[in-house]
């Protein structure tokens, strides 16, 4: 069974190609993840899929209904955590969520034991009789979620469900994703902009880059893609000699050039460093750093696109240097 | 197709937000009632052309200021759809399986509860300041002519707030929509006074027929006549909150 069916799905805004022909199916109960940068095309997705925005061209069905011909029983099935909030700020947490409950026609008493079973889950009980104004931005993430799931929806979109939360509180809200998921059955697709979030929580995962999917698969196959270890040298200056001798090693599967550090992937990597240093010293290029480790989404985004995830250069080169250090200790 | 839950809960939510915003509320009536006292005052010892002789200015201005408290609050609460875009709370609301109908009948239900409101307080001054209700009967013509008003003038907030990505063009219309119906509208002066064109102009304007019907019903003068003006308004409150509707279903949302 299929719980969502995309052909060759496109969205112009202005002449500009949002989303660009893309083709996909989710299964029924699965766990599918859009991942890229930010204005990849992630939430205009979304927003066609939940009957917010039409589409210029293709086709789309969501828990079998058309999305643009059935808009009334698509929305019936599905929930929706927006990226945006999308709260009533002069509104208190509890009446927010009841709110949505009357609007999915949910009986009285019903209404009360899935709001405070919500609210217990994301632990806003104590703060439900406050107006939603004087919240914070987790607290209002946490308020969202749980009102996504007041209606029990077939499907369920969740638009970078933890953007801007505190590690604890991501843990625990991808812990209940996933048990969502696997026991309440839940069909979810979600979009992210981190790796950890979609290798961690995804069935499958898209990789999405200027409106296109680069690359669909699960993350275990993607990163299989790439070969062994991800071998990453931080040199002084930006060597297309290098890349081009170590690309001609038979042990090296790919290797990419990006912003002072360059990317190689190959088997057993911990043996390999010596030589790929002595490689570099060969041809006058000074190494600063190395790290070795097994291969993330981030590596599979380079590779398919040649780059690494835009907004996520700084935080990610800072964390590839700790990795090193610690590397380094262990070793 | 109409879901009473949905028309209920957007109903209440308008209230909610109006008995917590009471800064708006005081900011609503002030100019109203700026306009009563200045204009009522100023004008009250001056034979106004086109008033009965034995209808004094003030009386005269009343069922016009009503109009006016209408004309405006209402307008507003259907362009209030552009800050819940604003805020993001549109989504919410546009994602649920309610037909538009329902949303938009929620909408009109709550803006006619806020206007009327403030209306009945405009009202409530005047009476204090020595506005005299002759019946029963009369608060209650003048009560179902503000409910008219008021849902001709949400249907019109809404037509705009669906054509209008965000709030950049709300000066616009305040001063090319709103001001203009009502000057045009006969609340402040008898439009016998207007050139004859001008006059034509004003007969599409819907608060011309709200403002005359008030004043048959609360002070028993009119231009128009009772039944007319009913006509007139039922005809235009129903039109314009289906446009509105149409209008408003065919938004793109996100």
């Amino acid at each position: 069974m299929t719980a969502i069916k995309v052909t060759e799905l496109s969205k112009t805004f202005n002449g500009l190609k949002a989303v660009d022909e893309i083709s996909f199916t989710v299964g029924k109960g699965e766990l599918f993840g859009l991942l890229g940068p930010n204005g990849a095309g992630k939430t205009t997705t979304i927003n066609i899929l939940s009957t917010l925005l039409r589409s210029t061209s293709g086709h789309a069905e969501v828990a079998g209904f058309d999305v643009s011909l059935h808009k009334a029983a698509v929305r019936r099935s599905i929930g929706v955590v927006f990226q945006e909030p999308a709260l009533d700020i002069k509104l208190t947490g509890r009446e927010n969520l009841e709110f949505h409950a009357m609007m999915y026609g949910l009986g009285k008493e019903e209404r009360k034991k899935r709001i405070n079973e919500v609210l217990d889950l994301v632990e806003l009980q104590t703060k439900a009789k406050v107006w939603v104004e004087n919240y914070s931005g987790g607290m209002k993430r946490r308020l969202e979620i749980a009102r996504g799931l007041i209606h029990k929806p077939k499907v369920l979109f969740l638009d970078e469900p933890t953007l801007g939360l505190d590690a604890q509180t991501r843990r625990h809200i991808w812990d209940y994703i996933k048990r969502l998921n696997k026991e309440g059955g839940v069909t979810i697709i979600l979009t992210t902009h981190y790796m950890e979030e979609a290798d961690f929580l995804c069935d499958r995962v898209a990789i999405m880059d200027n409106g296109k999917f680069v690359a669909l698969d699960t993350p275990g196959k993607l990163k299989d893609i790439l070969g062994g270890d991800v071998v990453s040298i931080e040199i002084d200056e930006d060597s297309e000699h290098l890349c081009s001798v170590l690309t001609a090693r038979s042990w090296i599967t790919t290797a990419k050039q990006h912003n002072h550090v360059l990317h190689l992937t190959m088997e057993k990597g911990e043996r390999r460093i010596p030589e790929i240093i002595q490689i570099a010293q060969q041809q006058a290029v000074n190494v600063t750093c190395v790290n070795l480790r097994k291969p993330s989404l981030e590596d599979v985004f380079l590779y398919f696109t040649g780059k690494t995830m835009r907004e996520e250069e700084a935080s990610q080169r800072e964390r590839n240097l700790t990795m090193i250090r610690m590397h380094r200790r262990k070793r | 197709m109409i879901s009473r839950a949905a028309v209920q809960v957007l109903w209440m939510r308008e209230l909610k937000r109006f008995m917590r915003a009471k800064s708006r509320v005081v900011g609503a009536l002030a100019m109203p009632l700026f306009f009563l006292a200045f204009l009522g005052l100023g004008f009250n010892r001056m034979a106004v052309p086109g008033v009965a002789s034995d209808v004094n200015y003030i009386r005269f201005l009343v069922p016009g200021i009503l109009g006016m408290s209408l004309l405006f609050s209402s307008t507003f609460g259907g362009l209030s759809v552009l800050w819940d875009r604003e805020f993001g709370f549109l989504k919410e609301i546009m994602v649920a399986p309610v037909s538009r109908v329902s949303i938009v009948l929620g909408r009109v239900a709550g803006g006619v509860t806020t206007s009327l409101i403030q209306g009945l307080m405009i009202l409530g001054i005047s009476i204090i300041l020595g506005f005299k209700i002759e019946s029963i009967i009369s608060l209650g013509g003048a009560l179902l002519f503000m409910v008219l008003i008021s849902i001709t003038f949400l249907g019109l907030g809404l037509i705009f707030a669906s054509r209008m990505r965000d709030m950049q063009g709300f000066s616009i219309v305040m001063n090319f929509v709103i001001f203009p119906l009502f000057f045009l509208s006969g609340a402040l002066y008898p439009l016998e006074n207007f050139p004859m064109w001008l006059r034509i102009v004003s007969y599409v304007d819907p608060l011309t027929y709200g403002v005359d019907g008030l004043r048959s019903v609360l002070i028993g003068v009119s231009t128009h006549g009772i039944l007319f003006n009913l006509f007139m308004m039922v005809t235009f409150s129903i039109g314009m909150v289906a446009l509105g509707a149409y209008f408003f279903e065919r938004t793109e949302s996100a």
